[in-house]
């Protein structure tokens, strides 16, 4: 009898029914503003990327194709400017010396403040992050007199790698934070010292081994900033890759080099992004 | 006798990881003093002037409730820590001064210390890399620490691959490989469940006599203490109350928050008269003879309260009505209301067999020496906490 009551009484799970069907619907509408959001930010992203291929791609002719402004990145010089090609290689070198000095400063600073001076920690937070809120006019004005100096001596744009420093401080500072973030740096420290580890070993074999993922993430800010750094670099007169291409657009009527140059930038870019993203989860995969 | 004829048959075993082992360490076990060790945060006194000797290849635990003074010890003698005053020997040589990573301890700590990007040998073998220690032998070692806590077989795993009991024997066998003077376990079964922590406790006994290293073991669990400690410290405030066997802490607490801490107490309003102490009717020896005649608080044993033989009579001071009856195996625990008072007795489950909650009961206390305290309201009748 009991089963047969409860058989009964199935009207009452109606009202159970209704909020399934009500979250059927309003998943539908949840997918469909999903879908609409990322065409449209796929679409606001994708269309310049493609009009720069384009134009990149436009032969002598309109309407034909060339790949003549691909072939002229690792030849074209313009007119009082040097050849496209030492810029990139300046550029890539400014890239990879700006992500090298910034890990040697920032990650044994912040394992040892977090080890051995946590109430530091908010200071050095604030300082890192400072450059966020400094327009790039006001560090030049600030740094300009040294830069100044610096240019008696004819030293190279290579110089620049100070200010990029502190520019990527506050995304490198963050990324590496949540990277420390995830790991018992006092714990493991403490295991290592009692192993017989120095405090150099503790950094370099035990915990930045550790923030791997954090490492990498700053890495790919930083040269993703130096790649696509302009302002400082124009204003202290000196040419880097984004100056280059901006005195390209302005002094010659050849805009296809200009275009495959970004674009391969842009490239060169997401090939590192991919790549770093790969190293990182390799490494989980291999792990797990 | 069983005991020294077994530890002799052991050199016969000569290809033994654990015989190799046990014969590098009897060689070094040393004597570990500490001499009027003190340690301040701020206003907060973590250690007083504390005395303790560690006799060479001799495991003492140090219990006591949070914040005590017992991780602050283990942290100082590991170097982890500044000693404000005081001094450390090891081995007749002071290293109150001496860097952590000079002083040669292997240490176990509470949280999962395994190194997340090495695998299990690595880890094990990373003490000796540091000591440049030859590859070929580096393994060789990493190998048979871990056949010592029994894991070789996962020695190309890495540490998120482990269950939490498997970790901590691995950080035992990385702590050991080394070789260290001194071993420092710093609560190392506390992340673990019930019986991965019984098992292990056993492990860490079992390896430490194998290997017969001295051993400091900070704990929280009287019953881990207890069962592993050649001499058990309990601690308070910064400072020793007792150190001696478990057995001795447990039947002869030297204070009475010793007994109160080791161990569920009752604590039963009594009477000092010449000597012995009147409880509910009882005549008990003292502990402390020299104990001046007034009233006091006496500190009872729940198995020191047994059923009275001639069965239950209607009213008396030890006559009650059993409110509750736990059953913990072999024994059980009988909640016994006296009116005016509870009192826990701890009887054998067959003799607790036919009291259930209503019945009524006559108990009686048997005349162990008990301790006494001064304070003269046992508002609290029972006290400390399951050994």
């Amino acid at each position: 009898m009991a089963a047969i009551t409860s058989v009964g009484e199935t009207p009452i799970a109606a009202p159970a029914g209704r909020p399934r069907g009500m979250q059927a619907g309003r998943r539908r509408r949840l997918n469909t503003f999903r879908y609409v959001v990322f065409t449209l930010f796929g679409a606001f992203f994708l269309i310049p990327l493609l009009a720069m291929l384009r134009f990149s791609l436009e032969g002598a002719k309109l309407g034909t194709w060339s790949l003549s402004a691909w072939r002229q990145i690792a030849s074209y010089q313009g007119s009082g400017i040097p050849p496209l090609l030492s810029s990139i290689e300046i550029t890539l070198e400014l890239a990879v010396i700006t992500c090298a000095v910034m890990l040697v400063l920032l990650v044994p600073t912040m394992i040892w403040v977090q080890l051995r001076v946590r109430w530091l920690t908010r200071t050095i937070e604030v300082l890192c992050l400072l450059p966020l809120t400094i327009p790039a006019i006001v560090l030049v004005v600030g740094l300009g007199e040294i830069y100044n100096r610096i240019q008696r001596f004819s030293l190279s744009a290579l110089m620049l790698f100070w200010i990029y420093v502190i520019l990527a401080l506050p995304y490198a500072y963050r990324a590496l934070a949540a990277g420390l973030g995830g790991i018992d740096v006092k714990t493991l420290s403490e295991a290592a010292r009692s192993l017989g580890a120095s405090w150099f070993t503790v950094i370099v074999r035990v915990i930045a081994p550790n923030m791997r993922q954090g490492i990498l993430n700053a890495v790919l800010l930083t040269f993703s900033l130096v790649l696509g750094e302009f302002t400082i670099a124009y204003l202290l007169l000196y040419t880097n890759l984004q100056v280059e291409l901006y005195s390209i657009s302005r002094n010659t009527p050849n805009a296809g080099v200009l275009f495959s140059t970004s674009f391969a930038a842009l490239l060169f870019a997401f090939a590192l992004l991919m790549i770093l993203s790969y190293a990182g989860r390799g490494r989980r995969r291999s792990r797990g | 006798m069983a005991v020294a004829a077994a530890v002799d048959e052991v050199p016969l075993v000569t290809s033994s990881p654990v015989t190799r082992v046990r014969d590098r360490a009897a060689r070094d076990a040393v004597e570990v003093r500490l001499e009027g060790l003190s340690r301040h945060y701020g206003s907060v006194v973590a250690l007083d002037r504390l005395d303790l000797t560690l006799e060479p290849g001799q495991l003492i635990a140090l219990l006591g409730p949070s914040g005590c003074g017992k991780t602050t010890t283990l942290r100082l003698l590991a170097g982890l820590e500044d000693a404000d005053a005081g001094r450390v020997i090891v081995g007749g040589r002071d290293i109150t001064r001496m860097p952590a990573n000079k002083r040669d301890m292997g240490m176990v700590f509470q949280a999962y210390s395994l190194f997340p990007h090495m695998t299990v040998r690595q880890n094990v073998a990373f003490g000796l890399r540091l000591r440049r220690v030859g590859a070929a032998e580096r393994d060789q070692r990493a190998i048979e620490m871990l056949e010592l806590v029994g894991l070789a077989e996962h020695a190309t795993r890495y540490p998120h691959q482990l269950s939490g009991g498997q970790q901590q024997r691995v950080a035992l066998a990385r702590a050991l490989a080394i070789e260290p003077q001194v071993l420092l376990l710093d609560e190392p079964l506390s992340a673990l469940d019930a019986k991965v922590r019984a098992q292990l406790r056993d492990e860490i006994r079992r390896i430490q006599l194998e290997v017969g290293i001295t051993t400091l073991f900070v704990t929280h669990d009287q019953e881990e203490a207890l069962a592993i400690a050649d001499r058990v410290g309990v601690m308070r405030d910064g400072h020793l109350e007792q150190l001696a066997p478990p057995t001795e802490v447990y039947s002869r607490p030297a204070t009475s928050f010793v007994a109160e801490f080791v161990g569920l107490t009752n604590r039963l309003a009594g009477e000092v008269r010449d000597g012995s102490v009147i409880v509910r009717g009882c005549t008990l020896p003292l502990v402390e003879r020299d104990t001046p005649d007034g009233q006091v608080v006496a500190l009872v044993r729940p198995e020191a309260v047994t059923m009275a033989s001639d069965g239950a009579p209607e009213s008396g001071p030890l006559v009650g009505t059993v409110i509750a009856v736990t059953f913990l195996g072999a024994t059980s625990r009988v909640t016994v209301d006296l009116g005016d008072a509870r009192i826990l007795a701890q009887f054998s489950t067959a003799d607790a067999a036919a009291l259930t909650a209503g019945s009524r009961v006559a108990l009686t206390i048997r005349p162990d020496p008990v301790l006494v305290s001064a304070s003269s309201d046992p508002a609290v009748s029972v006290a400390g906490e399951e050994a």
